[in-house]
C-alpha cells in the first residue's frame, strides 16, 4: 500500500428513479491496497463497484482513477478489469483465448497477448488447461481463469465482485490466501466486494462496511472488529452480545452504566454520549470468561443455560439475573485451565479490561 | 418423472391410438414414396420397381419446366431465408438484449403473429398490398412475400438461443476493452450462431415448400416447384409427380434434420 490514491470516490450517489441505492459516499483507495467493500446484499457495495467499472452511471459526484475523472468513460475505455461473480468466461473460447481476449482488445499483437496469457495462466497454475473450454473446468479452476483473464491486460485496478461466493468452503478458504498472494505479487490495487465478514477480515488491508447505501465504517480489520462505530458494524462483524444500558455518569473518560436487573458496568466513554442516555454496549463472546466468584472488577451474576460445542470453541449461554441472555466463548485449546459449568450452575460472567464498547446508535 | 402407474403408456387405447395417428400422418407419404418407384404409366397399378420416373423428371417433356421452377424455388428460398434471418437476428437482439422498452410486448406479438394467421389470409392480404402499390407480380413479389413470412420462423430458434446467453458475457467483453460492436461480433454472435443457422435452415425450408402465398403473388409465367407441381397435377397426376415429390420430401427431411442437430449443438464443449 502506498500513499498514491488509486481510486478516489467523491460524494458519489446512485439513484434509480426515486430509489437511492447509494447515499453520497466518499472513499480514497490507495495504490497497491487490498480494499474490501463489505455489507449485506442490497447495501450498495456492488452498485459502487459497477460504477467504478462503468456498468452503472454515476448519478451525482465524481470518481477519479489516479487523478483522472473516469465517470464519463465507457467500460471499455477504463483501465480497470472485473472478476465477475459467476466468472462470465466466454464459453465458446478456450481458456487461453479467454485470457488473451482483453490484451488483444487493447490492440496489442497476438504474440504479445499469447505471451501475457501464458504468464497469467502460470500465475494461477492452470497452464496445462490452456486449450480446454471453460465448461471442462471445475468451479475453482474457472474462478482462477476469471482472475487470470482480468489480470492479463495489466489493469490499474482490479475489481472483484464476490468472486468466491460460488465455491465450497474449503476451496474458498484456500482461494483467500491465493488471492492475497497474487495481489502482493502483482502489486495491483484490488477492490473486493463481499458479504462474508470472515473473508473481509482475513484478506483486506482496509474494509469499508456498508449498509443501506451508506458507508458505516472504514478501517482495518482490527479497527472495525474491536472498535465498531455503531450497532450495525458491531452486529454485522463477528458475533457479539449487545446489551441495552443507561449511562449513569462519566468519570476519567470511563462511562458508568447500568443494565436491567441492577447490574453495573463501566467501559471507555466514547464521544457524543450524554449522561442518562440509553445506548448499547457490545461485548465480544471471546473476551468474556466464567468463574465461581467475581474475579474482575467487571462481573455480572447469572446462571448457565446451555453449553454448545462448536468445534474450536465451547459456546455457553448464560442468563443474567433479572436480565438478558449472554453468549460466552471458551476456546477449546486452553480448556484445561477452564471449567465447564453444567447448566443450572450459578456463575459470574467476567470481562477483560476494555472488552466493553459503547455504541451510539 | 411420472410414476409407472400414471405412465401415459398404461392409458386405455394408448397403443392403437398411437398407431392410428402415425398411419394417418405417414401412410400418404409412404404411398407416394413407394409409387414413385412404380414402373407404370398408371399411378395406381403396381408393375414393379424402376427409376424411370426419376429419369423422366430430369429428361422428360416437363423437365425444362421443372428445372426452371426448381431453380426459382432454390434462389428465392436462399435469398428470402438470408434476408429473413438477418432481420430476425436484429429483432432478437433488440427483444432479448434491449431491456424493457415501450411496446416490447406488442413487438413480440407482432413478430410471432404471422405464425398464427391463416396462410390464405396472409396470401390475400399480400396480393392486395401488391396490387394497391401497383407492383407488377413476378419473381420479385414472390421474393418479398417469402422474406416477410419467413421472419417469424427464423426468429423463434434465434431468440430461444439468445435467451440462454448470459448478459454478463457482453459486460465481461466490454470490461476487457471490447467496444459494443466487438462484444457483439466476437462474443454474442458466435454464441448465437447455432440459433442463427437453425433459423436460416428453417426459413429456407418454409420458403421452399410454400404454395399458397406463392400461388397468389406470383405473376403469370413465373413458377416455383410447388406451383409447377400443382400445375401439372391439374392436368392429371402422372407418376413423375410422385418422383419429384419424393425428392422434395427427402431434401426437406435432410434440411430439417440438420436444423435440429445444429440447434442442439453446443460450441461451448
Amino acid at each position: 500500500m502506498t500513499d498514491t490514491i488509486a481510486i478516489d470516490v467523491r460524494k458519489a450517489v446512485k439513484r434509480y428513479g426515486d430509489f437511492t441505492a447509494l447515499q453520497p459516499i466518499s472513499l480514497s483507495i490507495h495504490d497497491n491496497e487490498f480494499f474490501t467493500l463489505l455489507g449485506p446484499s442490497g447495501c450498495g457495495k456492488t452498485t459502487l463497484l459497477r460504477m467504478i467499472a462503468g456498468f452503472e452511471d454515476v448519478t451525482e459526484g465524481e470518481i477519479f482513477l489516479f487523478g483522472d475523472e473516469i465517470k464519463t468513460l465507457p467500460p471499455h475505455k477504463r483501465p480497470v478489469n472485473t472478476v465477475f461473480q459467476n466468472y462470465a468466461l466466454f464459453p465458446h473460447l478456450t481458456i487461453l483465448q479467454n485470457v488473451m481476449f482483453g490484451v488483444e482488445m487493447q490492440g496489442k499483437p497476438k504474440s504479445e497477448a499469447k505471451a501475457r496469457a501464458g504468464e497469467m495462466l502460470e500465475l494461477v497454475q492452470l497452464s496445462q488447461f490452456a486449450h480446454r473450454k471453460p465448461s471442462q473446468l471445475s468451479g475453482g479452476q474457472q474462478q482462477r481463469v476469471a482472475l487470470a483473464r482480468a489480470l492479463a491486460p495489466q489493469p490499474k485496478v482490479l475489481l472483484l465482485d464476490e468472486p468466491l461466493s460460488a465455491l465450497d468452503l474449503k476451496l474458498r478458504q484456500a482461494m483467500r490466501f491465493e488471492l492475497k498472494e497474487i495481489q502482493r505479487e502483482t502489486g495491483i490495487t484490488f477492490i473486493f466486494v463481499t458479504h462474508d465478514q470472515e473473508e473481509a477480515l482475513t484478506m483486506s488491508d482496509r474494509i469499508a462496511v456498508m449498509s443501506a447505501g451508506r458507508l458505516q465504517q472504514l478501517g482495518n480489520a482490527q479497527d472495525i472488529y474491536e472498535r465498531p462505530h455503531n450497532m450495525f458494524v458491531a452486529d454485522f462483524i463477528g458475533e457479539t452480545n449487545l446489551l441495552e444500558v443507561s449511562v449513569d455518569a462519566i468519570q476519567d473518560k470511563r462511562a458508568i452504566c447500568h443494565l436491567g436487573g441492577g447490574h453495573e458496568l463501566t467501559c471507555d466513554a466514547v464521544d457524543n454520549i450524554g449522561i442518562g442516555s440509553k445506548v448499547h454496549m457490545s461485548l465480544r463472546p471471546e473476551r468474556l470468561f466464567l468463574s465461581d466468584d467475581p474475579t474482575e472488577s467487571e462481573s455480572l451474576a447469572g446462571t448457565i443455560r446451555e453449553n454448545i460445542f462448536v468445534g474450536t470453541d465451547i459456546q455457553t449461554l448464560v442468563t443474567l439475573e433479572n436480565g438478558p441472555q449472554m453468549t460466552i466463548r471458551t476456546s477449546n485449546s486452553d480448556r484445561g485451565n477452564k471449567r465447564i459449568f453444567e447448566p443450572g450452575t450459578p456463575v459470574y460472567v467476567n470481562m477483560e479490561m476494555g472488552a466493553g464498547r459503547l455504541l451510539v446508535d | 418423472m411420472a410414476s409407472s402407474k400414471n405412465d401415459v403408456r398404461h392409458y386405455t387405447g394408448f397403443f392403437p391410438i398411437t398407431v392410428l395417428c402415425l398411419v394417418i400422418l405417414y401412410a400418404p407419404l409412404l404411398v407416394v414414396t413407394i409409387y414413385s418407384l412404380n414402373d407404370s404409366n398408371s399411378i395406381t397399378n403396381w408393375e414393379g420397381i424402376s427409376f424411370r420416373w426419376y429419369v423422366d423428371v430430369f429428361t422428360g417433356p416437363e423437365s425444362d419446366k421443372f428445372k426452371t421452377a426448381a431453380w426459382n424455388s432454390f434462389t428465392i428460398a436462399l435469398m428470402a431465408s438470408v434476408m429473413a434471418t438477418t432481420i430476425a437476428t436484429l429483432a432478437a437482439t433488440a427483444m432479448v438484449r434491449g431491456g424493457s422498452f415501450r411496446g416490447r410486448g406488442l413487438s413480440l406479438g407482432l413478430i410471432s403473429l404471422p405464425l398464427m394467421v391463416p396462410e390464405i389470409v396472409t396470401a390475400v392480404a399480400t396480393l392486395i398490398f401488391f396490387s394497391m402499390i401497383d407492383f407488377t407480380r413476378g419473381y420479385l413479389t414472390i421474393l418479398v412475400a417469402h422474406t416477410a413470412f419467413c421472419i417469424p420462423f427464423a426468429y423463434l430458434p434465434i431468440s430461444a438461443r439468445m435467451q440462454g446467453i448470459d448478459d454478463n458475457f457482453e459486460q465481461a467483453a466490454m470490461d476487457l476493452y471490447a467496444s459494443k460492436r466487438q462484444a457483439f461480433t466476437k462474443i454474442l454472435l458466435p454464441l448465437m450462431a447455432p440459433g442463427i443457422v437453425s433459423g436460416l435452415l428453417l426459413a429456407f425450408i418454409v420458403s421452399l415448400d410454400d404454395f399458397i402465398i406463392t400461388n397468389f403473388v406470383k405473376g403469370a409465367g413465373v413458377e416455383t416447384l410447388p406451383t409447377a407441381i400443382f400445375g401439372s397435377v391439374k392436368q392429371g397426376i402422372k407418376p413423375n409427380i410422385m418422383a419429384i415429390s419424393t425428392m422434395l420430401l427427402g431434401f426437406s427431411i435432410v434440411l430439417v434434420t440438420i436444423s435440429f442437430l445444429i440447434s442442439k449443438s453446443d460450441n461451448t464443449k
